[in-house]
Order: structure tokens, then C-alpha cells, then sequence
């Protein structure tokens, strides 16, 4: 029994529950503090912006490691993102604003802070719903383009964070940073195929020549063609 | 804590510990017994509500923004003890008659101390009631007599590097805080300064010794451990209006039409309310509208925020 929990996914899995765990328990012995409320929500905030942080470590870590099987913990972390990210938003919902529904417009329509939490809390839920097989066969190309706005959350859960606070800026400059760290390797990686992409166009890459016309010659192009590049970029 | 007793003690008289001790005693007794008699002055504007009903002073003792020594709401609790109070003196200068560096015992000497309960409302909209024990800043304006071309008063706290970590790191703001109340606002019954609350002396991180409160303003504006009052022709620069001009100004009254630029003042998370009691409806001047709109009755609220 114990030896089945050990194994990586399964303590991966039961990790993730632990912060749940740890908040309720404070929540049974009255341990959060005197604005019990809002220490739910702050916390819950937390765990889901660590977890959408460790779902973007996942790719570079696979790229670093070259291990395999790494993209079931990526779709493991980012439902586990969703998760506590629902969790914050009902807390806010419920008890936070009592589910009244007058209130919490006017809070959300003049709390900026607010809509930048919306903005990722949308995407992350596109995110979730589109993550069951038959879904990622039904949008084809368009899944990977479609997943690709986790960057988008990723910084509008930054400005979420920053935004609310009066000045101190210790925390989110340090989730920033590291945000920066893990896109600027993608940005590597994607710089690094591209000169490579370059070097092998006649195999990667088609070049089609739609028309040419007098339109796109007075737009500057010399020869007065246009060039359409077909993407090949085949999932590995 | 030092109270009114029928002769003033002159501030040569050094206190035996016993005694102090003794006489927080007597204090605590006299505040038992509804402070001489001279009842609770809880503010007009409730009349017409229940009485308000002070929060749990756990709450209130856990839960300060003292930014000199921490951005975290509960460590400031035991951060501020290292806070040196006694002896504490306050200089009055400016445009009053009088000014001067007058030891605490000796203000306070001249005042009646008594009982407040008022609503505190952060910019951070969460509230609390607190049962303050003060006087009426007015009433120790006076005694000073301020001259006809004092328009404000600058409030400003302590500076002491050693006790408090993010002056010394000179972190986050300008040290040391500074406040700001136009005369009027100053001299207005409802406001206080504060050396209590609960019936005690004011906890270090609720801003001993001398704090002050207005309660119809955001809570940033009740500046704790005040140690210079000064009148001024013109308006001082308060801290947080000088860190943040387009978030905070130098009003800051309580106010659910006229949201922060990044957060929405219209409601307000009660402390101590429980888990599924709902966020009380922010009011106008924190309640006070009946005793302080006349302040601002000619002016743009939004503008003048």
C-alpha cells in the first residue's frame, strides 16, 4: 500500500492535497488569525499562483533533464492550479462576499486588482476544460495555441497580486522573478529553433507563393510576392 | 499609563514600579465603574443602531499595520515591545502660544480621560469597534492656544531606528510618519488622542503611549506614538499622500463612493464577525455623517479625497 504512494505520481498527487489539508486544520483550530476570512482567501491565492508556477517549470525542466513522461505531472499541476484557483474564488464568492451579487459587482468594477485575478481565472478554466483527451483531439492545432495563454494568466496573476498590496513588494518580486526566469528560457528554446529552423529551411519548411500582385509591391516588397509559411511544427 | 488624579503630579516625581503598578490597578477599577461617573461616549451617530458592540481585544491587539516594524499585521505585536515609552515627552510648536517639549504625565495630568467606542475602518477595507480611553485633542489644543494663522496640524511619530527595523532599513516609506488634520478636523469633538483602550493602557502596537483617532478617516490617519504636534499655516505632506499622491490623499475620510484606484471601498469585512456573517456596508464618514459632514459640506469629495 505505502509502496504504491511512493511511487512519484501518486505522492506528486497527494502532495498537492497537503496545502488543503494544512488550511483546513487551521481553519478547525481557529488558527487564522483575526481576519480568518481573508487569510483563506490569501492562502488559497497562494497555492494556486506555486502551483501554476510549478506547471511552468515542468517543460524546462523536461528540456534540462530530457526525462520522459513528464507531461502528465504538467497536466497534473495545471488541474491542481485550477483547483485551488476555484477555491479562491468561491471563497470570495461565498464567503467572502456572501454571494451577493449587487456587491460584488461594484467590487469587481473598482477593484482593478480585481480583473486581472478574473482575466487568469478564465483562462485557467479554459485551461481545465480543455484538457480531457477527446477535447485536445477536438481543437487539434488549435489546443496547443489555445494552452499557449498560460502566459497570459502567469502575468496578469502577478499585477493580481502586486496590485492589491499597499507597497511591500518582497513577494511578488520574487514570483516575478522567477515567472521571468521560466519564460526567458522558452524564449531561449524558441530563439535557438528558430536560428536552427533557419539553417534547415528546405526541410522544415515550405515556402508557397500565393500571388503577386501590384498591391504588395506598393507595399514595399521588392519581388511583390507574399510569403505564407505553413507550420510543421509536429508534437514530439 | 499615567490618569488624572486630583492633583497633578509634577513630572519630577519618579515612580516606583510598585506604585505604577498600583495605580494601573486603579485605573482599571475606575474604568470598571464607568470612569467617575462621567459615562461612555460612544458617538451620536449610533443612536439610532444598536450600541456598538466592541470587537474582542485579542483581535484588536493582533491585528495593526505598524510599518516601522513589520508589513505583517500579527508580528507587530511582539516587534513593537521593543518600543521605548517611558519616559516620553511631546513637542508642541508652532503657531501656538505656548509650545514647548512637555513631558506626558504632564499633559495628561490636565485631561479627563474617557471611554470612546468608535468604528475603525482601514483602507484596506476590513473594520473593527474599539473602545478607545482619550481626550479630546481639542481640549489639549487649547490649553496650548493656538495663534488665529494656524490652519493645520502635523502629527509625527517617533523616529527610533534602533527599536523599529524598517526605519533603520528605511524601508517602504519616509520615516518617520507623518499626519495631518485641517484645524476644524483637529478641533472637532470627535476627535481624540488615545492612551488606552478595554479599560487599560494602550498596548505598544496599538500605539503607545499617545495615538490619535479619528474616526471618520481611513485608519492610517490615527498616527500612533505621537511625538510632535505642530500647527501650521499650510497643509502638511502626509506620509502615505507623499508615497502614493494618486491612491491616498490628505483627507482620506471614509467614504464608499469614491473607491482606491486599485480597490473597491464600499463594503467592509467586520473582524471577529465569523465565518459566514456578511461584509457590513461601508458608510459615509464611517458612520459619522451627522456630526462631521458639515466639515466638508462645500467641497468636491471625490476630488478631495
Amino acid at each position: 500500500m505505502l509502496q504504491r504512494f511512493l511511487k512519484p505520481y501518486p505522492l506528486c498527487f497527494s502532495l498537492c492535497l497537503l496545502p488543503l489539508l494544512g488550511i483546513v486544520i487551521d481553519m478547525m483550530f481557529d488558527n487564522l488569525g483575526a481576519d480568518p476570512i481573508q487569510a483563506l482567501h490569501i492562502r488559497l491565492g497562494d497555492w494556486s499562483l506555486r502551483l501554476l508556477w510549478l506547471t511552468l517549470f515542468i517543460t524546462p525542466l523536461q528540456k534540462i533533464t530530457q526525462w520522459r513522461g513528464m507531461a502528465q505531472y504538467r497536466k497534473l499541476l495545471g488541474l491542481y492550479t485550477f483547483f485551488y484557483a476555484s477555491l479562491h474564488v468561491i471563497v470570495y464568492l461565498w464567503l467572502d462576499q456572501g454571494l451577493a451579487w449587487g456587491t460584488i459587482t461594484t467590487d469587481i468594477i473598482e477593484s482593478s486588482y480585481i480583473w486581472f485575478g478574473l482575466i487568469a481565472f478564465l483562462i485557467i478554466l479554459a485551461l481545465a476544460v480543455t484538457t480531457p483527451k477527446a477535447m485536445v483531439k477536438l481543437l487539434g492545432k488549435n489546443w496547443k495555441k489555445l494552452h499557449r495563454y498560460i502566459y497570459i494568466a502567469s502575468g496578469a496573476v502577478i499585477i493580481h497580486y502586486y496590485w492589491q498590496l499597499k507597497g511591500n513588494m518582497a513577494e511578488p518580486l520574487f514570483y516575478l522573478i522567477i515567472l521571468s526566469l521560466l519564460l526567458l528560457f522558452r524564449l531561449a528554446v524558441w530563439f535557438k529553433n528558430r536560428q536552427f529552423t533557419k539553417m534547415m529551411i528546405p526541410t522544415t519548411r515550405k515556402i508557397r507563393v500565393v500571388k503577386a500582385d501590384s498591391a504588395t509591391a506598393e507595399a514595399g516588397r521588392p519581388e511583390g510576392i507574399v510569403i505564407e509559411e505553413i507550420d510543421t511544427d509536429i508534437e514530439t | 499609563m499615567i490618569i488624572k488624579t486630583h492633583k497633578s503630579i509634577p513630572s519630577s516625581e519618579i515612580t516606583d514600579p510598585a506604585v505604577f503598578k498600583q495605580r494601573r490597578q486603579l485605573i482599571k477599577a475606575m474604568l470598571a465603574l464607568g470612569i467617575t461617573g462621567s459615562g461612555v461616549y460612544s458617538g451620536f451617530a449610533d443612536a439610532k443602531e444598536a450600541p456598538l458592540t466592541a470587537t474582542s481585544a485579542d483581535i484588536v491587539k493582533n491585528h495593526t499595520n505598524y510599518y516601522e516594524f513589520t508589513y505583517n499585521k500579527t508580528d507587530a505585536t511582539a516587534l513593537a515591545q521593543a518600543l521605548p515609552i517611558d519616559p516620553w515627552s511631546v513637542e508642541i510648536t508652532g503657531e501656538v502660544e505656548q509650545p514647548g517639549v512637555y513631558h506626558l504625565e504632564d499633559l495628561l495630568s490636565q485631561q479627563t480621560l474617557k471611554e470612546y467606542i468608535y468604528r475603525f475602518r482601514c483602507v484596506e477595507a476590513w473594520s473593527m469597534v474599539v473602545p478607545w480611553v482619550g481626550f479630546p485633542l481639542a481640549s489639549l489644543l487649547k490649553k496650548v492656544k493656538p495663534l488665529s494663522s494656524a490652519q493645520f496640524v502635523q502629527f509625527t511619530t517617533l523616529f527610533d531606528p534602533k527599536s523599529m527595523p524598517n526605519q533603520a532599513d528605511n524601508r517602504m516609506l519616509d520615516w518617520p510618519y507623518v499626519e495631518g488634520l485641517r484645524m476644524d478636523e483637529a478641533m472637532h469633538p470627535l476627535t481624540i488622542l488615545a492612551t488606552g483602550m478595554y479599560g487599560d493602557s494602550l498596548p505598544k502596537q496599538n500605539g503607545a503611549p499617545l495615538r490619535l483617532v479619528v474616526p471618520w478617516k481611513y485608519g492610517f490617519k490615527s498616527i500612533k506614538a505621537i511625538v510632535k504636534i505642530e500647527l501650521l499655516k499650510r497643509a502638511p505632506l502626509s506620509t502615505w499622500s507623499k508615497s502614493a499622491p494618486n491612491d491616498y490623499g490628505f483627507y482620506a475620510n471614509v467614504n464608499p463612493d469614491v473607491p482606491h484606484p486599485r480597490w473597491s471601498q464600499s463594503s467592509e469585512r467586520v473582524l471577529g464577525a465569523g465565518f459566514f456573517t456578511p461584509r457590513r456596508k461601508t458608510e459615509l464618514f464611517n458612520g459619522y455623517a451627522d456630526e462631521v459632514a458639515g466639515l466638508y459640506s462645500n467641497m468636491d469629495l471625490r476630488h478631495f479625497f
